[in-house]
């Protein structure tokens, strides 16, 4: 019967194990190959630094750091509170707005970019449009792209900060309520602190996914050179079959986020206070 | 402080508190005693203001609380499983409602080393919550929940999830500590023993009614007693 048993356990270890390793293999080999191509090209170091440090790679590298950055800002503003009604409150259509908040995370990202452009179509959108034309503000800008980066990657953020918030024992909050606490008091200096990590972990998913954005921007910003980001530069270079560039733009991108994925699971939750 | 609950009833769920009436003198140790699912802890926790009530009232001292929000009560907590803030070290813990009440620096930290002192918990201060034992986890609770001098303070069930000596070792501490300071104080339990070690008065609970107030003796018969709804 013991033998039994671990026969099973083996076999399971060894399926699940050889899934993950088979899983791995793929992603290793998707890299590999973009530093494989630009290895055996005829580029050498000093050819592929040129292509970083060109213009267009650098100001498309600034400009999507600036942007994400400038989402990632809005993104918390927004999914903090927003994470923190949908774990705590119980309101009549609760289900559904849940639901609605994902969302942007199962359409197709180009929808976001022509829902973006049908918005600034309609009356609200066009009063918008004429105020941010009145203080010398263009859509087609970094404006444009952080409206298209927020979209995308908010629902990301969201869904960590209830998770987060989920995961607060909301019997500690109530005893800071009895100790003189108001409720303000209790998000800022419990709820907000034991959700931190999750938090954090959430925004740099977003900020990893924002910085990524490509198909909206093309939709509603274009490919204009005030507004190429890495991703549109990158398709750029593909389309003009500069393939050596435009994988240096990947490999950029695969650090970046390998980077903010790092960190994510640095923080995510399983790193409980208790 | 005395403590005045008036045809208290509420609703959760489906379960009733059915109109509870009961005084607590000042400096009163009352010790409330019933089966699991009486409705022991909701009643507490309506005291405090963490559930609404449908009727009734509650008067802290001549004031009457009912509609008001947990913080203005001045009512010090301590619940089943101490909920200690898991971000905060054992002093922070004590400070929180100090800093709530505007007591801070050299005053704060003076009152927290009393109070760690009166419950001889000083060499824990400076360590994290989750570093604690069960006993001293309840310990740092009822030190945070006596740190602003509450006007009442309320246990729910503080010592369920410790050991024998342990249990007895708090409720000696409870009682020395509840009659220095003479604070009126409500404490849900089970054992008739822990009753005793504490209690001036008791109560019992079942099935969100209010049966009988009396001696602990009184009570515990009742409690113990098999047919006790049949009695009461």
């Amino acid at each position: 019967m013991q033998n039994n048993n671990n026969q099973i356990k083996g076999s399971l270890r060894a399926v699940t194990l050889g899934f993950l390793f088979l899983f791995l293999f793929i992603i290793i080999v998707l890299i590999a190959s973009d530093i494989y191509y630009l290895v055996t090209s005829s580029l050498t170091c000093s050819d592929l630094l040129k292509i970083v440090l060109s213009e267009n790679i650098r100001n498309a590298f600034v400009l999507s750091i600036v942007t994400s950055l400038c989402s990632l800002v809005l993104v918390m503003l927004f999914a903090v509170p927003v994470g923190y009604a949908l774990s705590r409150y119980r309101f009549p259509g609760h289900t559904i707005v849940n639901t609605f908040v994902d969302i942007p995370l199962i359409l197709p990202p180009v929808v976001l970019g022509v829902s973006l452009l049908a918005f600034f179509g309609t009356p609200v959108g066009i009063f918008i449009k004429s105020m941010l034309k009145s203080m010398d503000v263009s859509l087609i800008s970094g404006v444009g792209i952080v409206m298209g980066q927020f979209l995308v990657s908010i629902s990301y953020c969201i869904r960590a900060a209830k998770s987060s918030f989920d995961t607060v024992n909301q019997d500690v909050e109530a005893v800071g309520l009895t100790l003189g606490a108001s409720p303000w008091q209790v998000f800022r200096r419990i709820s907000l602190p034991l959700a931190g990590n999750g938090l954090i972990a959430g925004g740099v998913m977003a900020w990893a996914r924002a910085i990524g954005v490509f198909g909206p921007l093309m939709v509603f910003v274009g490919t204009g050179p005030r507004v190429q980001v890495m991703p549109t530069q990158m398709w750029l270079e593909l389309s003009i079959g500069n393939i050596e560039a435009s994988l240096t733009i990947a490999i950029m991108m695969i650090v970046i986020a390998g980077t903010a994925l790092a960190l994510v699971h640095k923080l995510a939750p399983g790193r409980r206070w208790e | 402080m005395t403590l005045q609950i008036n045809s208290l009833s509420l609703t959760a769920g489906s379960f009733h508190l059915k109109s509870i009436t009961l005084e607590i003198q000042n400096g009163e140790y009352f010790v409330l005693m019933g089966p699991t699912g009486s409705g022991k802890s909701l009643f507490l926790k309506s005291i405090c203001g963490l559930q609404s009530i449908e009727t009734g009232s509650i008067i802290i001292a001549g004031k009457d609380v009912t509609n008001l929000p947990p913080r203005e009560r001045n009512l010090g907590y301590v619940p089943q499983r101490s909920n200690l803030f898991p971000n905060m070290n054992v002093a922070r813990n004590i400070q929180f409602p100090l800093d709530m009440r505007g007591i801070k620096g050299a005053e704060a930290d003076k009152k927290v080393s009393e109070i760690a002192e009166m419950l001889k918990i000083t060499h824990l201060l400076d360590r994290a919550t989750y570093h604690l034992s069960g006993g001293e986890r309840q310990k740092v609770a009822l030190a945070r929940a006596l740190a602003a001098k509450p006007a009442i303070l309320i246990l729910d069930e503080p010592v369920s999830a410790v050991d024998e000596p342990t249990r007895r070792e708090i409720c000696k501490d409870l009682a020395t500590i509840q009659k220095e300071l003479k604070m009126t104080t409500i404490h849900v339990c089970h054992s008739e023993e822990e009753a005793k070690s504490v209690a001036d008065k008791a109560g019992i609970l079942y099935h969100g009614v209010l049966k009988k107030v009396g001696t602990v003796d009184e009570i515990s018969k009742l409690y113990y007693n098999k047919s006790m709804s049949e009695k009461v």
